[in-house]
């Protein structure tokens, strides 16, 4: 009887690893899928831009072509100011990242640290607006920046991005975890002003939590065309995805499309690059921010 | 006697939480706020141009919001934007959970798992607006899809398909292309919370002799539901805010027909056409269904489960 319970055990057990073996197997076979899925729309744009207009209109090969280089040429010799467009991102998205993290820390720095009495309702204000899209207050955003007469001008699109609710949670979230308040009082005894404690001691340990933040700020900024597309209207102070949009409206029958493709390729290729290079710290810090710790 | 010294020492630190918030009140007073009251305040007045005629300010109280209710187009575009965001979000969720779960088995083991979640992530951190731009190629008359279609024979060469001439495949590209870009994010949020579980509750399921599936249904997705409500309810104001690839997808039209015009596309027309009035009713009517959504992320993620 005993012999027998534990061979029934011996048979389940051999039917649980087979089960994993086979379940191991398919999940492998629907990432590979998924990983198809989502690299299949770059392989492609990256040899389209490789083709001539021509070979283009002929029809879809796997394989590279031969004219990348004359496509790359056509296109920063063309009418598109693409050069102009990758500077005013980057000013615009490199002035956002780092203004918004800095700041950000600033605040969850004064929610975390000090204890007054507006604390417990500006951190439960900032938690309950978190989620409000900016659009739904363009039209006064837009009214305001006429004004002051800053349209055609950074200063609207990288200002703002002090107030950063969801940047200041996922500091705040940090803190919690990284920053004991006896640190800060360890400074203080030191005769360390409250500033330079802010920089001098507590940033440093922030610096994980800021390079994450800044990258998602970098790439937020970097993607934007709704905000920009309202506030920037001569071509050398536009963004590339207003750019791209200009390249849509356009009639793009008449465009050579080997430079279409590099003009999309040449737009996504640094957030790429950055990717490839810090994947490891972004997909690591998605989690931490968004939900309760 | 030495508790009250502790404390008023602290007293006079805390005034630099004050100090430290001034960067963060005055920008979001002066860009945000403001923004808000005055678009609240445009949205009482007949205020747009006809040509080079420009028509009021005229306080009209109520009449914009009345227009805006009983026109139609809101229901048109809101139906547009929350069909799109389905057709991307439905897919999203039940991959996610899948490839969730398995990430965050222990006993599955999967190798190169960090390589696959950089892979499903990467189409998250894509210009949208590019993407829309590549897809639009992709898709047109004469591009790959259709080339590669002819190829194995599912298509005529004479008739090309007109992708984004039909409602359902240029929704469906909306869709699919929203489905792309978040599965990834979605994935990683839902394998965070699955590895939060207690693992002794997996063990114990697996001494009672539940499988893999009784598992899933039993105990991850009851106790993931936090989590999920989250996701749901940030998904559905992204969805709301769904533009950049609609609008570079049909070039602003909303075509075929208007039926993948979403809101905030009908937003951007009216302030491009400085029609403010029309304008400032519809973003508050935005603002009032994004501010009940937040309050409900706001009350999931504070509230003790």
């Amino acid at each position: 009887m005993a012999n027998n319970s534990s061979m029934q055990l011996q048979v389940d057990k051999e039917k649980v690893t087979g089960g994993i073996k086979a379940r191991r197997f398919v999940a492998y076979v629907v990432l590979i899928f998924f990983t198809i899925l989502c690299l299949f729309w770059f392989y492609i744009l990256f040899i389209n831009a490789t083709r001539t207009n021509s070979a283009l209109k002929q029809g879809f090969t796997l394989i590279p072509g031969g004219n990348a280089w004359n496509n790359w040429s056509n296109l920063v010799h063309g009418t598109m100011p693409i050069w102009n467009g990758l500077f005013n991102s980057f000013i615009i998205a490199g002035l956002s990242a780092a203004l918004s993290t800095y700041f950000s820390a600033v605040t969850a720095y004064a929610i975390h640290v000090y204890n007054f009495k507006l604390r417990n309702i500006f951190f439960t204000f900032v938690l309950m607006i978190m989620t409000i899209p900016t659009q739904v207050t363009a039209l006064g955003f837009v009214r305001l920046v006429t004004n002051m007469k800053l349209e055609d001008n950074f200063i609207p699109l990288i200002i703002p991005a002090i107030a950063a609710p969801t940047v200041f949670f996922y500091m705040k979230q940090y803190m919690d975890s990284a920053l004991p308040i006896e640190i800060v009082e360890a400074a203080r005894i030191d005769g360390s002003g409250e500033i330079r404690t802010f920089n001098q001691i507590v940033l440093p340990i922030l610096k994980p939590a800021i390079a994450v933040q800044m990258i998602f700020a970098f790439v937020a900024s970097w993607n934007n065309y709704f905000t920009p597309a309202l506030i920037l209207h001569k071509d050398k102070l536009k963004t590339l995805p207003i750019l791209i949009a200009q390249l849509r409206s356009a009639d793009w029958l008449k465009f050579d499309m080997g430079q279409v493709y590099m003009m999309i390729a040449f737009s996504i290729l640094p957030v790429i690059v950055v990717y490839l290079l810090l994947s490891r710290f972004i997909v690591q810090g998605i989690a931490l921010g968004s939900v309760k710790g | 006697m030495k508790q009250q010294h502790k404390k008023s020492k602290v007293v006079s630190f805390n005034k630099w939480g004050y100090i430290f918030l001034i960067p963060f009140v005055v920008v979001y007073l002066v860009f945000s706020f403001v923004p808000l009251v005055s678009t609240i305040y445009y949205s009482f007045f007949e205020k747009y141009r006809v040509g080079v005629i420009e028509v009021g300010p005229n306080w009209i109280w109520f009449d914009n919001y009345k227009t805006l209710l009983t026109n139609g187009d809101l229901i048109t575009y809101t139906t547009n934007t929350l069909v799109m965001w389905i057709i991307g979000f439905i897919p999203q969720l039940l991959v996610s959970l899948l490839l969730g779960s398995w990430f965050s088995d222990t006993r599955l083991r999967i190798k190169g798992s960090a390589f696959f979640k950089t892979v499903i992530y990467l189409p998250n951190l894509i210009m949208a607006s590019a993407f829309a731009m590549l897809f639009f190629t992709l898709f047109s008359d004469g591009g790959p899809i259709n080339a590669m279609l002819q190829s194995i024979g599912l298509q005529n060469p004479e008739v090309p398909y007109k992708w984004l001439q039909h409602v359902w495949s240029a929704r469906g590209i909306v869709g699919f292309l929203n489905f792309l870009m978040w599965f990834g994010n979605t994935t990683i949020l839902l394998m965070a919370g699955m590895m939060g579980i207690d693992p002794s509750l997996f063990e114990a399921a697996e001494v009672d002799g539940a499988n893999a599936t009784q598992v899933f249904w039993k105990i991850t997705l009851p106790l993931l539901r936090p989590i999920l409500v989250f996701v749901l309810i940030t998904s559905l104001v992204g969805g709301i805010q769904m533009f950049d690839v609609p609008q570079i997808l049909t070039n602003g039209t909303g075509d075929p027909m208007r039926s993948s015009m979403t809101l905030i596309m009908y937003l951007n027309k009216h302030l491009f056409s400085k029609n403010y009035g029309m304008a400032g009713a519809l973003s508050v009517v935005l603002f009032i269904i994004t501010g009940i959504l937040s309050l409900l992320v706001y009350k999931v993620s504070t509230s003790k489960d």
